[in-house]
């Protein structure tokens, strides 16, 4: 358990942690030049969204497919900006920060495993190289339960949920502040969902670590959530406490979606 | 130069060329190719292109002045960056001014070595040697950068979720991008290279032919030759080189991401062009 590598990068902790918000969005609206056949439209994917996330929780961000999840995502670590409104860090702006150093502290598994050419040790200590700073890639593969006989393999002759798996130590390897997850689960059986989700609440636990999850379902969602994000059409329709959305959501299409009668379309 | 040495060409023998045209036109028609019409107009445009360009070489070479000289260097540089810009398969916005660069920056340190150092032409200006010579370096450093261009516009869509997922991890654009640079690279340089390789044992090169044609020896034609060869794998290497890095600046934000014009492909012109009213 390499706990200690893993503290010093996250010494930014504020000192009342109950009211830091890890990750803040203030009125976050995004449009996205979308293809339309031969011409080009914008489409309106998030809407004036804001929530926060306080350091140490784990959110689980639900909603419909095509909801605007994953574009989230990527705006929290800048693979996109947003249009309108900001995000914050720790109280600051994330447009403010090196972008690189941003995404050092916010780690990012895709929805698909990304694989970087090379074996699973160039994978997972892609990120510490980048800054020539040593990394024991054996110590991460610990933390997700690989065994150590892969460093030397081939990151693509790895079983999807092995890959996926892969990606979370590669992450872990950059010390971040926060975890966002994509649909960690979605390419996984049953068993291999599950060490992944016991996975990320032993890290929350121990480390500390401020995760938000995507997932469409909702038993994941429960099993891992301290608070839930709905996002319906890009829009935010429900945020709470988890038990409390999952005893009875406050509304109308909260209680649909959880019925699994909601879609996205409009 | 002695210009009775070599048989001269007459208008008469021209118009006798276009017998040619005829044969290939014969072939088009013949297959159905309906190639006719642009038989017709890539004939007529050989026509007026050179016979123009010939004109204005001859003018050019009479007033043999830096400045001239210079001025037809920078126009063609100009032709052949906006032509390296057409022949990119995605959007264009931003790669006019990219590849010029690329060009002009290959042109003048080959023709700084070329002119100065190998042959070491005195006046430096002199068009005989200046404008042919510079016409293969500008020529072949074109090709170079649009083949990289290209071919990196290319590597970045089909590894698009190794680039993000490096870009996600902190790599810079230029890290992320490592792969697929090289290989875009080597796509680039590999051409002239192969044509180190095989000259002299299929075709002769057109230059060195030229020059036989019009009465220099075989020995100092080859010469020649050699230079040629090593200076447009130079050109070609440095024009790759500085257009391919132009392109990162052009396909990543400075905010070390991924363009949206790689998924919008040719319909971002219109979108950024729209965008603007
Ligand atoms: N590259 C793109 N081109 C066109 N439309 C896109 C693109 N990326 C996202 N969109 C659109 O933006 C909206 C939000 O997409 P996003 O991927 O964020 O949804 P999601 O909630 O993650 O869905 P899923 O659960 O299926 O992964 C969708 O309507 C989608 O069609
Ligand atoms: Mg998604």
């Amino acid at each position: 358990m390499p706990a200690n590598a893993m503290n010093e990068g996250r010494s930014v902790s504020v000192n009342d942690p109950k009211c830091t918000a890890a990750v803040e969005l203030i009125h976050v609206s995004k449009t996205k030049p979308v293809v339309l056949g031969d011409s080009v439209t914008q489409l309106q994917v998030i809407e004036d969204v804001s929530f926060s996330v306080p350091k140490g929780e784990i959110l689980a961000l639900v909603g419909p497919s095509g909801s605007g999840k994953s574009t989230l995502l990527r705006m929290i670590n800048r693979l996109e900006d947003p249009t309108s409104g900001r995000i914050n860090l720790f109280e600051t702006n994330i447009s403010s920060l090196d972008v690189r150093e941003l995404r050092r502290r916010v780690g990012m598994v895709f929805q698909t495993p990304a694989l970087i050419a090379g074996t699973v040790a160039d994978n997972v200590s892609y990120g510490p190289r980048l800054r020539r700073e040593d990394c024991d890639p054996g110590e991460y593969l610990d933390l997700v339960q690989l065994e150590r006989d892969l460093l030397h393999r081939p990151a693509t002759a790895l079983s999807v949920g092995q890959q996926q798996r892969m990606c979370i130590a590669r992450a872990l390897a950059n010390r971040p502040e926060a975890l966002l997850l994509d649909e960690p689960t979605s390419a996984l059986d049953q068993t291999a969902a599950n060490t992944v989700l016991d996975l990320i609440c032993r890290l929350n636990r121990e480390l500390g670590l401020t995760v938000i999850m995507v997932t469409h379902l909702m038993e994941h969602a429960r099993a891992v959530g301290t608070q839930v994000v709905l996002l319906v059409r890009g829009a935010k329709i429900e945020e709470g406490p988890a038990d409390a959305f999952f005893r009875g959501p406050a509304t109308e299409i909260g209680r649909r979606f959880l019925q699994g009668e909601l879609s996205n379309e409009r | 130069m002695n210009a009775s040495a070599y048989i001269h060409i007459s208008l008469i023998d021209l118009l006798i060329a276009l017998l040619f045209v005829g044969v290939t036109a014969i072939v088009s028609y013949w297959q159905g190719l309906g190639l006719e019409r642009d038989i017709a107009v890539g004939t007529v445009r050989t026509f007026v292109q050179l016979l123009t360009v010939g004109f204005v070489l001859q003018r050019l070479f009479d007033a043999s002045r830096w400045y001239w000289v210079v001025a037809a260097l920078a126009i063609m540089t100009t032709v052949a960056g906006y032509n390296a810009m057409k022949r990119q398969s995605g959007a264009k916005q931003g790669l006019f001014a990219v590849m010029t660069a690329a060009i002009a920056t290959a042109g003048v340190i080959t023709l700084i070595l070329v002119i100065g150092v190998v042959l070491r032409v005195r006046p430096w200006y002199q068009p005989q040697y200046v404008i042919p010579i510079a016409g293969m370096v500008i020529g072949n450093s074109m090709t170079g950068a649009a083949l990289v261009v290209n071919r990196f516009h290319s590597e970045l869509t089909l590894r698009r979720s190794e680039v993000e997922a490096s870009l996600a991890l902190g790599a810079t654009a230029r890290e992320a991008a490592a792969g697929a640079l090289r290989e875009s690279l080597r796509a680039a340089m590999m051409p002239t290279i192969n044509s180190m390789m095989t000259v002299g044992l299929v075709q002769l090169p057109g230059m060195m032919t030229g020059q036989i044609i019009s009465g220099a020896s075989p020995p100092d034609a080859v010469r020649y030759q050699v230079v040629v060869m090593l200076m447009v794998a130079a050109a070609t290497a440095v024009a790759a080189m500085t257009a391919v890095f132009g392109a990162l600046g052009v396909f990543f934000t400075p905010a070390q991401q991924l363009s949206p014009r790689l998924e919008l492909g040719r319909r971002f012109d219109a979108y950024t062009a729209r965008a603007k009213h």
